[in-house]
């Protein structure tokens, strides 16, 4: 007897390009969580692109030097804290400076201004998009950490300030660029309390949260640690 | 010595590349306007640019994605590398496939018979000109649409590093100008998909190639 013929239907296949673009589109939506975007593909993605960056860094790129007909309107460059009102020095105000340091400190104003003092005028960026400029000087971050013989074993540099718990923190290439400053002025008079007096953190290389205002503390630390937006959902290395 | 003769209409890469890029630009457009919410201005703070009609205002809510600032921003930068990487990749096939000297405009092959496609369309001309895989006017725009594209990833990096790649944001004229040829990039895409989406629906077997590659061409 002849064998009987199989009607040789073709296998299921398990993956068709229909479910592969199902299942493409359902991964996505489950793993990229705007209500925590720092979780999931979105913050695996974060981190990624973190990476490219500090790769792509370079400490000898400086953000030009702006001419003076390039100043934002007086006014116009937006103060930003988030206190309910202008966050105001308490009496005594010094910097400690900690962490892994040879020798931790407290800094008085005056003590950071007798420091090797730089100036620049460059670009701002903010994290919203839009750009200001303005003249700054202070004191290099860097100087500061040779100052207190700040261990080159620490990669990362945290800020804390007296803004209701205003913090972040920084990657060391980043914190020790020669465009980073500890800046006690602003276009050529001392800094106003609206952006940060006595003493705060401006840099050509980070977005505008990331540079502390009202600064009270700076740490040389051998872990990343977070930030007040960086909790929030905005990424961490923020870098321009 | 042209694309091969015998090629399908479509080959594979073209068809894998055209669809990905699909989701990535919706996901790159609306997470785009999202952030755009958080400053709805183009031009430096006190400076705004007098040209820009639409200044303060917000794109519109069902054109956004990403909820928030942080979450928009977190989905443009998770997926804008792949858009960069799926038109680099698409670049390379049209390079060493040959498949660009059927596909690209070149204005003294073409300038011709994308006019007479035009009068065409614009019933001043009875009978379409002659056409290949494309026509004039098919090359014109689908050209377009990769240069408004590559301008949409060089204007993005200019965003993303200003000052790492510092000499890219010279070339586009600084940030505030780069942000605004980014939003201009964008505009012209979506005018592009638009008119795009239509004639596609005019001519539906140009989308079944697009999904199948459609028949080799008979040999000789």
């Amino acid at each position: 007897m002849a064998p009987r013929h199989l009607i040789l239907a073709p296998r299921p296949r398990l993956l068709t390009r229909r479910t592969a673009l199902l299942g493409a589109a359902t991964l996505t939506a489950a793993a990229c969580d705007s209500a925590r975007p720092r979780a999931g593909f979105l913050g695996a993605m974060e981190r990624v692109n973190a990476r490219l960056q500090a790769a792509l860094f370079d400490e000898n790129q400086l953000a030009p030097e702006l001419p003076p007909e390039e100043a934002t309107p007086p006014g116009a460059f937006p103060q930003y804290f988030i206190s309910d009102a202008v966050p105001l020095a308490p009496p005594g105000w010094t910097l400690r400076v900690g962490g892994m340091v040879a020798r931790p400190a407290r800094l008085t104003l005056e003590e950071l201004q007798r420091l090797p003092s730089t100036q620049y005028r460059i670009r701002h960026h903010c994290v919203e998009g839009w750009s200001a400029v303005a003249s700054w000087h202070g004191v290099r971050l860097r100087d500061l950490a040779e100052y207190v013989g700040a261990d080159p074993a620490a990669p990362y540099v945290e800020l804390r300030s007296f803004d209701s718990g205003y913090w972040s923190s920084w990657d060391r290439p980043s914190a020790f660029h020669p465009q980073t400053m500890l800046a006690y002025g602003m276009n050529g008079q001392p800094l106003p309390p609206e952006h940060g007096a006595p003493l705060r953190l401006y840099s050509a290389v980070k977005l505008g949260y990331k540079m502390v205002k009202y600064l009270t503390e700076v740490n040389f630390l051998p872990q990343p640690t977070s930030g007040y937006w960086e909790e929030r959902g905005y990424e961490w290395y923020a870098g321009l | 010595m042209s694309a091969a003769p015998t090629r399908r209409p479509q080959p594979w890469p073209i068809r894998v590349a055209h669809w990905v890029n699909v989701p990535l630009l919706i996901i790159m457009a609306g997470s785009g306007l999202q952030i755009l919410v958080a400053y709805p201005m183009l031009g430096p703070r006190g400076r705004p640019y007098g040209w820009y009609p639409f200044q303060g205002t917000p794109p519109p809510e069902w054109a956004r994605l990403g909820d928030w600032l942080a979450g928009a921003r977190q989905w443009h930068f998770a997926f804008g590398g792949f858009l960069a990487l799926n038109g680099l990749l698409y670049l390379l096939y049209l390079a060493f496939s040959g498949e660009w000297r059927r596909r690209l405009f070149f204005p003294r092959r073409d300038t011709r018979n994308a006019v007479d496609t035009l009068a065409y369309y614009l019933r001043l001309r009875k009978q379409p000109p002659p056409q290949g895989l494309y026509n004039g006017l098919q090359r014109l725009a689908y050209t377009s649409a990769l240069l408004l594209g590559i301008l949409a990833v060089f204007s993005g990096l200019t965003l993303y590093k200003p000052v790492q790649l510092g000499a890219l944001t010279t070339v586009l004229g600084g940030y505030d100008s780069a942000r605004a040829l980014h939003l201009l990039a964008l505009a012209l895409l979506a005018l592009f998909t638009v008119g795009h989406v239509i004639l596609v629906l005019l001519h539906p077997r140009s989308l079944v190639e697009m999904v199948t590659g459609g028949r080799k061409p008979d040999g000789p």
